[in-house]
Formats: C-alpha cells, structure tokens, sequence
C-alpha cells in the first residue's frame, strides 16, 4: 500500500534554531500514527508541516519535501486552503468558536460553498455522529459551543474538521488538557475515525501511544530516532534512546 | 500609634475623594443652576435671529449632527480597515511597531494644532471653504488614532485559537477575520466609535478655523461649504463674542447631557456584548 503523507529529508529552522533535522517518513493511511518524544523535540512541529499550519509562524523555513498523495504540498502554487481541508487539524486546547453547536460544525462546509439547509443538516447530525457527541448535544443545536464541557468540547472540534470531508486528521496532543474519562472517550473514537481517515497524534502520553496507536515515531531534538510498529516499538526498540524515553529514564 | 497613622491616613484619603466630587458636583450644579431656565421649545428648535429677536441652537445641533455623521462614515471603515491590517496582515513588526507609535502619539497632539494644520492643508491648500466639510475631515484625522487603537486592542483580545482553528479548517485570512476575528471584536470597535463621538460633540479648538463660527440654519449640502458652528463652538461664540452667558450655559447643559447619554452607551454596549 502507498503512504498518504510522505516526508522526505525535511528540515525546518526557526530563525536561526534548526527544529527538524533531515526527517523521512512515510504515513501509511486509514492507520493511526502516534508521534512521541520530550518537550521541545519537534514532534509538534513535524505535525504542522504536514498542513502547513506552521505558514503561520514568522520566519519559518523548510527544506526537502512533503508530499500529500504523491503531489508536493510545499510546491509553488499548492492550494493551501484545499490542502488544509484534506489534512484537518484538532489542537491540544479545545477552540470551538464562540458561535452555536450547529454554526461550529457548519463553518467549514459553509466557507466551501454549502448553502442549503437540508444539506447543512445532514453534514451536522453525521458530523457530530461520528465523533460521538450526537446524543450529548442534538437538544441543544443552537446553544453556544462554550457551555460544553472540555471534553466535549475536543469532540466538538473533531466534528467540526471532519465536516469538510477530510482525509487525514492532525492532532496535537488532544487529550492533554482532558480529564481521564474524557480522554477515554477521544481514544475510543480516534479507533473508530481510523475506518475512514488517517489519523496522525502528537502525545505525551506513552500509553496512549501504545494503547491507540499501529505506528510510533519517536522523536528526540529534532531527529527521528526510531519509527515503526507500535508492538515493536514498545517491546523491542531497536535505538538505546528509545528505550530509555519509553522505560521513563528522562523525558 | 500605628493605628492613629491608619485613621488619619484614611482621613485624608476620604478628605480628597470628597473634594473631588465636590468640585464635581459644584461645576454640574451651577451649570444646570445657570442653564436650566434658558432652554425651551423655541431655544432648541430656532435660529437666533435679530430681527425676530429669537436666540436658537438648533443650527448648531444640526451641524454637530452632520459633524458625526460624517466622521463616522468615513473614519470607522478607515480606522478598522488600519487596525485589521495592523494586526492581521502586516509582517514586518518595525514597520506595525512605527505606525503604533505614530497613532499613540497622534491621540496626544493638542486639538489646536489639529484646526491649525486642517485649515492651512484643507481650506488653503486644497481650497475648499470654511465649513462642516473641512471640520469633518479634520476631526477624522483626530479621532482615527481613537478608532485604531481601540480596535487594535479587542482585536488582539481575540484568542490566537480562534484564527487556527478556522485556517486549519482551509479558511482563507479574510474570510476568518470576517467570521470569527470582527464579530468577536465588537465591543472594542464600538466603544472606539462612542468615544469618536464624545470627542466630535465636545471639541471646539479644532473647529474654529475649519469648521467656522456661522449661526445661521443650514441643510447638510449647503453646511458642507459654509461657516457652520457645532455646539461647543457655539458655546464660545455666545460667551466670548456676544457675551450671551445665559446662551452658552444652557448649550453646556445640553453637552453635558449628550456626554452622559454617550458614556453611559458606551458603557452598557461594553457590558452587553461581553456578556453575549
């Protein structure tokens, strides 16, 4: 089976610190893909890249190549907008907009040209469905996103990017800012969401990475130090560095 | 010992928080002692005019109305467009860095040199005539560093979250400031445009060579090229010039009256959109 993403010898500087360092890596879609490491280790990092959220970032320069379903996503001309609809993002802190339920998850499709109603409807109700949140929020459509809690909050945002029909979702460190039942919830969904979409999970937490995970990538100040199947991983690292961060002696 | 200092020393503080407010209260109750008895029906609704012998202000309501309207028009699509663009657009800090200091230092600039410069570039320069025209577009210049920098801030209030969740969801920059960064950002704007308008009814300085001393009852068309006095001008013109100060105390009522009725608006929309 062919990678949906691709990285092939990125780096990437902030000003003049170089935050990634010659990463290659291949994503392999409808898998979940768990990308570990310290604080400050690039891992977040590597997940902007993937859609171009870190544009944003003042003096940021990249070098090498990504590629999105073979086509380069760094390329002149790359429909940044298009490619962010593919590539959907969840952030660490929950943000749904101070707007309704109904208008958060009807953001995306509407900024792409949706207009009619019974349309709006449909992509609503199967958004919220398939991020598990339909039963907790379908009496309360039109109430503002804010009085959710966290928990649902996350799953709100996870409604609201894949309403534009994405194909790989982005998340960084999700749960982080969740209590553990909240956090359970967001795992049993990412197992769910893997039918459909790949899903690529910048965490903190190691059992999290082995619990949800097929693939780790584990990295450590800006290299990619080992990355493969989850099971091996955990159970067999093949780098002296790997083993020490999973057996908990720094990090 | 220590507890004598701690009375006095509260002494004093009530000591000057009461003084403050007598001042205060004394000003507002001599004006509404001296102002109240001059205004009536014909007061707010004529012209003065020697031949009838009325004294009216309704030429100068109207004008300090045409003030406003204009004013707002033109400088709080201008004053937004310069503050989104300030924090939503321009990249290069020193240049944002320099056109803040610039608008910082403008709101500090005496209204005098505002009506100095407005008349010598409007009225010399370009040639237009004293009138409501050139006085608006003075006071543009003066109340924009109001507008800017009020909707700088509530801009920059918007959480940086806001923005990346509508990008990440493929938004374009416009389409997410107009979606999720304005609408969020109301309170700001709006309060900048009240206080706009508290600072268009209440200057006079810059008025008086651009704007002009005229008394007489004009439409808005003929105002925009003819002397027009708003209502704080007015107020000089009856105290300083025609020694009317039975005149210039009521039309001070009645400022005093507009000045609360725009505080207290601003106010209540602070509070209303916040809580929303």
């Amino acid at each position: 089976m062919d990678p949906i993403i691709k990285a092939e010898n990125l780096e990437l500087w902030y000003g003049e610190h170089q935050a990634l360092r010659s990463i290659s890596m291949d994503i392999m879609p409808q898998k979940i893909c768990a990308l570990i490491g310290p604080s400050g280790c690039g891992k977040s990092t590597f997940l902007k890249t993937l859609n171009r959220m870190n544009d944003l970032v003042p003096d940021c320069r990249i070098e090498g190549r990504v590629s999105f379903k073979g086509e380069d996503i760094y390329a002149e001309g790359t429909d940044v907008t298009q490619l962010r609809t593919k590539i959907g993002m969840v952030f660490q802190k929950p943000n749904p907009f101070p707007m309704s339920i109904y208008d958060n998850i009807a953001y995306g499709p509407r900024l792409h040209g949706v207009r009619s109603k019974t349309k709006l409807d449909e992509i609503v109700e199967k958004s919220l469905k398939s991020a598990a949140i339909w039963d907790e929020c379908k009496d309360r459509l039109k109430k503002s996103a804010l009085g959710l809690s966290g928990g649902q909050q996350q799953r709100l945002c996870i409604a609201r990017s894949l309403a534009v029909a994405p194909e790989v979702l982005l998340m960084d460190e999700p749960t982080s800012a969740l209590d553990p039942i909240s956090t359970g919830k967001i795992e049993e969904l990412a197992q769910e969401l893997k039918k459909d979409y790949t899903i690529v999970i910048v965490t903190h937490n190691m059992q999290q990475a082995a619990r949800i995970s097929d693939n780790t990538a584990f990295f450590l100040l800006g290299e990619l130090v080992e990355y493969g199947d989850t099971q091996s991983v955990f159970s067999m690292p093949q780098d002296k560095r790997t083993e020490s961060y999973i057996t908990g002696r720094f990090g | 010992m220590r507890k004598a200092r701690d009375l006095s020393l509260k002494f004093c503080m009530k000591l000057c928080a009461g003084i403050t407010c007598l001042i205060l209260l004394g000003i507002i109750g001599y004006l509404l002692y001296r102002g109240i008895p001059g205004i009536s029906g014909e007061f707010l609704t004529a012209q003065t005019s020697y031949i009838k012998d009325t004294v009216g202000i309704l030429p100068n309501i109207l004008n300090t109305l045409y003030l406003i309207l204009l004013v707002m028009l033109i400088a709080v699509p201008l004053g937004v467009g310069a503050a989104v663009y300030l924090t939503e657009y321009a990249s290069d800090r020193r240049i944002t860095n320099a056109v803040s200091f610039a608008v910082e230092t403008l709101t500090g600039i005496p209204s005098i040199i505002f009506g100095l410069v407005g008349m010598l570039f409007f009225t010399q320069i370009l040639g237009l005539r004293q009138g409501i025209l050139a006085g608006a577009l003075t006071l543009i210049i003066m109340v924009l560093p109001t507008v800017i920098s009020n909707t700088g801030e509530s801009l920059l209030a918007v959480p940086q979250s806001y923005r990346e969740g509508a990008l990440a969801l493929g938004s374009g920059k416009w389409h997410m400031v107009r979606t999720v960064v304005l609408p969020n950002a109301v309170d700001g704007i709006v309060t900048g445009c009240i206080l706009a308008v508290g600072r268009v009814v209440g200057e006079s300085a810059a008025l008086l060579f651009t704007a002009g001393f005229g008394l007489r009852l004009l439409g808005f068309a003929d105002a925009l090229q003819s002397s027009a006095a708003s209502l704080s001008v007015a107020l000089y013109i009856y105290a300083n010039e025609e020694g009317k100060f039975d005149v210039a105390f009521s039309i001070a009522v009645i400022l005093i009256a507009v000045t609360l009725i725009i505080n207290l608006a601003a106010a209540f929309v602070g509070k209303k959109v916040r809580k929303d």
